[in-house]
């Protein structure tokens, strides 16, 4: 545990010591703050609820997480860090979570930082604080989903362009499996409880949940297991391509 | 103790370790030899746990490293091929993270930190971002990284690459240093350092130990061991050369070029001597045959006048290419 503990320390201050992390607290801000008040018209729509800054949370994700987490393993990999890290008395999974914890700390950070949006709608009316809180939960999941599809990926590729790209793509695969378009264009050819099975597994209906105001089991067990599969695969693509 | 028994690491249908043994103890600095490629760098990357083998196994201090990872990466200094380092930490951070990982706290972990940044000459840089630093300032921080829990033992891919003449040299006396109560080894193509630092030398070709002892017991192997060269002045007359036949033990004598003469430009020799005629002759014994002193003799006796006597030791590069070329020493 201690091993893990210095792994995330070294990797969190890494992000707090070079100009990314502002650069992405900062987009990540404004990207937020912008989609609610242009594109949702959080104004017009009279209501006191943090719905309309919520929905694009699975939107920004998908660009900003991958650019957060393709560093993690890549640059490991390309600068031949990792020889050192797998040779000091460090396991493979407390590198593995020491650096995933760091990124996720990051991200939620990023995301606490978003606090001034509920000033705004407690200014203005009184909102179910309830649902803001299970939406943040919800939220800080889902990142959470999408940073261990990061890792994997970039533990696949020294290359962090790469890595940032099929990250993206399986994450909008994820995202897009419980969308209304996908899940009508796989029952046009498939059996309803085969489409049923997929969208199942997606992020997106599983967000969804935490936005209704539940505290969902389900939907927090579904999060969990998919980081930890998604950790599990790292893994084993590490082991298998650390030499390389 | 380090006991490395029939290692072999095979990648795709390549075999780079094809079943490797041997073992080194305290006290013993040993050389890695080879061509690049020959399976130097894998096979310290199996004993320090970084690679699986294929098959075999290897034991640090009876740790085994299929079954007690962790302890053997507690108990050994690595300095991986070119020294990689984090780029993006200073070098204090960077010493003190490894610190961590290796069990310190507190005041220990500091103390530790700071010692190494002296041991390695590091403390002008300490706050320096190990990215802006040259090449031989980042191998030292390999070092200080390596050394920081004083282990017993130390594997060194290549640890005086890119260092400059001043600075390996440096290195070399602080791995003579330590090899006295460690067990050292390292990995060079560097023949002089081999010479100048191991106590013992493994020469490693396609996977293979093609050689393994004393830089002296190697160097014997050599066609040129135990040879006598001479520079006889005035020597005009090839008599001598039909004289020197007839020493005891004399196999073949050999008249050498400037080409042959390591170090020295032929202009340079002539300009010296313009008009002075010198020959220089290289006798080779026959096998297992001591000449130095029969020579002596017969110089003595024939009144030769000598400007150079030289011993030969033995050419560690003529080993070197003919155990890795196919040929035999």
């Amino acid at each position: 545990m201690r091993n893990l503990k210095a792994v995330l320390k070294r990797e969190l201050k890494g992000y707090f010591e070079s100009p990314v992390a502002y650069v992405f607290i900062i987009i990540f801000l404004l990207a937020t703050a912008g989609c609610t008040f242009f594109l949702s018209r959080f104004f017009d729509t009279r209501i006191a609820s943090l719905d309309p800054f919520f929905v694009w949370h699975p939107w920004l994700y998908l660009f900003l997480v991958p650019a957060v987490g393709m560093r993690l393993w890549s640059e490991e990999r390309k600068s031949g860090t990792i020889e050192l890290l797998f040779t000091l008395p460090i396991t493979l999974i407390e590198a593995i979570a020491g650096k995933f914890l760091a990124a996720w700390v990051f991200v939620g950070i990023a995301l606490a930082l978003t606090f001034p949006m509920v000033f705004t709608v407690g200014y203005l009316g009184s909102p179910d604080y309830g649902i803001i809180f299970t939406s943040y939960i919800g939220s800080f999941l889902l990142a959470g989903a999408y940073l261990a599809v990061t890792c994997l990926f970039s533990a696949m590729s020294k290359n962090q362009v790469i890595s940032f790209v099929l990250s993206v793509v399986a994450c909008f695969t994820m995202v897009m499996l419980g969308i209304g378009v996908f899940t009508d264009f796989l029952n046009s050819f498939l059996p309803v409880w085969i489409s049923e099975a997929i969208s199942a597994f997606s992020f997106f209906t599983h967000f969804q949940s935490f936005q209704r105001g539940l505290l969902d089991s389900r939907a927090i067990i579904y999060f969990i297991s998919i980081i930890g599969f998604m950790l599990t695969a790292n893994a084993v693509v590490l082991e298998m391509k650390k030499a390389e | 103790m380090i006991a490395v028994e029939s290692l072999a690491k095979s990648f795709g249908s390549i075999r780079a370790v094809d079943g490797i043994n041997f073992s080194v103890d305290k006290g013993e600095i040993l050389g890695f030899l080879g061509p690049n490629g020959a399976g130097k760098s894998t096979t310290m990357k199996m004993i320090t746990t970084f690679l699986p083998p294929t098959s075999g196994t290897a034991r640090i201090a009876n740790f085994d490293i299929w079954e007690n990872p962790l302890e053997v990466r507690a108990k050994i200094g690595y300095l991986p091929e070119s020294a990689p380092s984090y780029r993006d930490m200073n070098v204090y951070d960077f010493l003190m993270f490894t610190a961590e990982v290796r069990g310190y706290d507190g005041e220990e972990r500091r103390s530790r930190v700071v010692r190494m940044l002296e041991t390695c000459n590091l403390k002008e840089v300490a706050w320096q971002l190990i990215d802006t630093l040259s090449k031989g300032y980042r191998q030292r921080v390999g070092f200080a990284q390596a050394l920081l829990h004083d282990p017993e033992y130390l594997i060194l891919d290549e640890p005086t690459d890119g260092l400059d003449p001043n600075q390996k040299q440096e290195v070399r006396a602080l791995i003579r240093r330590m090899g006295r109560e460690k067990c050292i080894i390292l990995s060079t193509h560097i023949l002089e350092e081999v010479e100048a630092v191991c106590s013992r030398a493994i020469i490693i070709d396609s996977g293979r130990i093609v050689a393994d002892g004393t830089p002296e017991a190697l160097r014997s192997r050599s066609a040129l061991h135990g040879a006598v060269t001479l520079e006889l002045i005035g020597a005009k007359d090839r008599d001598a050369f039909a004289e020197l036949q007839k020493i005891e033990g004399v196999e073949k004598v050999v008249e050498l070029t400037d080409e042959d003469k390591p170090g020295a430009p032929a202009v340079d020799n002539d300009a010296e001597k313009p008009g002075k005629s010198s020959l220089r002759v290289r006798l080779f014994p026959k096998k297992g045959v001591a000449i130095a002193q029969e020579t002596a003799r017969f110089i003595h006796q024939r009144n030769l006048e000598v400007d150079a006597f030289t011993l030969e030791k033995g050419d560690l590069n003529e080993v070197f290419y003919n155990l890795t070329r196919g040929g035999q020493a």
